[in-house]
């Protein structure tokens, strides 16, 4: 088997693994505060964190071109700074893919902290617990389950990006070409063997991310 | 005396407003709080403990002022000491019976852990029968065990007072009469005063030494003609 393969399956999941790690962070606090605060537009917030869900992926990509890119007024400014370039990078892969997947993780969380049941966190005040014990040891815990959930979806979500990916970060082999995107060459380059075996692996892992997020996501705490 | 209130608030919107006048000394070691659903009892329980803030006024407990809107003193729920029993019970669901009732004596931020132990942990799981399901979580253990976790959960520190928010509407009635015997034995061992809410006439004539009635968020010490 080419060894090709590997290395593209293996950075492929490296980058769905930070996109991942960045929206369980990312996701939890901004779902926490949309569920929690009340704050002059906070619907309009959740709209636009919501809109890479509806919005093409090549519009996305532009998007972080005109951001991140060579000239973009944020990419123009680390390169100048600290001399970092995201363009046609991997950690360009991540942010692309970080991106696109984040309503995934939002939606859950948000649903997930809406859904704890207020009394438990006075409880836990009343017994003497700081505001981040509450949230550590009562809020969390309860809202877990559809954290989790989300997340897997955002990894799968992740594994299989294509459009922004490949504007912002390209399609070099080894570098930034993903499984979609070697998908993609290979039908190009008319390797179908290849094309094949790589449509396999990805469907295979996202069967099995699906399947481990159906079994979390039916979950409610009962009382 | 322990607790003296004298507190305004109000809460909903311009369309359905609510105003909370509640002016009162608990002058007993058992006061009941009666009133009908909607007079705004779990607001004033809730308001004595510190998980909600009034408008103005002022709560005191046994000299120390809890809450003074002309001076600006509020002391948050965590540093009152006072154990609350909700109305469901509030048990953490994802925490064993155990854990329930050692969680007050952790502070940090993580939870006890599943075969935590210790002096007044036992002596609670003991006193309230509740050795056999010590393992077990909330979801599997009956009323009567549910109620009696939560009672053990808000006596484990030592409270200096324990507010009860309607404590037997969640048991079926040939239970009811069993509990109030149980919780009666109970406070007399304690022995901290006691402050109920109840929209039931037999938690009144059981515990109500000093009786207080609710109506439409205001107190009166006498029973409003039907």
């Amino acid at each position: 088997m080419d060894a090709s393969v590997w290395i593209t399956l293996g950075l492929t999941l490296k980058v769905a693994a930070w996109a991942t790690g960045i929206n369980l962070i990312l996701g939890t606090a901004i779902g926490w505060l949309l569920a929690n605060r009340r704050f002059p537009g906070r619907e309009l917030l959740d709209a636009i964190l919501t809109l890479p869900f509806v919005l093409p992926p090549t519009v996305l990509g532009y998007y972080l071109l005109v951001v991140i890119g060579r000239n973009g007024w944020l990419g123009r400014w680390l390169n100048d700074t600290f001399g970092i370039t995201l363009i046609f990078t991997w950690q360009g892969a991540v942010i692309a893919a970080s991106l696109v997947a984040f309503p995934l993780v939002l939606k859950s969380a948000r649903a997930a902290f809406e859904g704890v049941d207020p009394q438990l966190e006075k409880a836990a005040r009343v017994l003497g617990l700081s505001e981040w014990a509450v949230f550590f040891r009562v809020t969390l815990p309860m809202a877990w389950p559809g954290i989790l959930a989300g997340t897997l979806l955002v990894f799968a979500r992740s594994l299989g990006e294509f459009g922004a990916t490949l504007m912002v970060a390209g399609s070099i082999p080894g570098k930034t070409q993903t499984l979609s995107i070697a998908v993609y060459e290979a039908v190009q380059a008319g390797q179908d063997s290849i094309a094949n075996m790589l449509v396999v692996i990805t469907s295979v892992t996202c069967i099995v991310v699906l399947l481990l997020a159906g079994r979390l996501a039916p979950f409610r705490p009962t009382r | 005396m322990s607790f003296d209130v004298d507190i305004m608030k109000t809460v909903g919107d311009a369309r359905r407003r609510f105003q909370l006048q509640v002016k009162f000394t608990m002058q007993a070691r058992r006061t009941v709080i009666y009133g009908p659903s909607g007079a705004g009892k779990s607001l004033t329980l809730q308001a004595l403990a510190g998980l909600l803030q009034p408008d103005s006024g002022r709560i005191s407990f046994a000299d120390q002022v809890l809450y003074d809107s002309a001076q600006g003193t509020w002391v948050p729920a965590r540093r009152r000491a006072f154990g609350y029993l909700f109305q469901d019970y509030a048990l953490f669901p994802h925490l064993n019976v155990r854990q329930n009732i050692a969680f007050g004596l952790a502070p940090g931020l993580r939870n006890p852990s599943i075969a935590v132990a210790g002096e007044a942990v036992e002596h609670w799981l003991q006193a309230l029968d509740l050795g056999e399901v010590a393992a077990q979580r909330p979801a599997e253990l009956s009323g009567g065990q549910r109620q009696r976790t939560a009672l053990a959960r808000a006596l484990v520190n030592s409270p200096r007072a324990l507010l009860l928010d309607e404590p037997f509407s969640a048991l079926d009635p040939e239970l009811r009469t069993r509990t109030r015997t149980e919780l009666d034995l109970l406070l007399a061992r304690v022995g901290i005063p006691m402050l109920m809410i109840t929209h039931d006439p037999e938690d009144l004539e059981w515990f109500g030494e000093q009786a207080l009635y609710l109506r439409d968020g205001r107190i009166s010490e006498r029973r409003a003609a039907d």
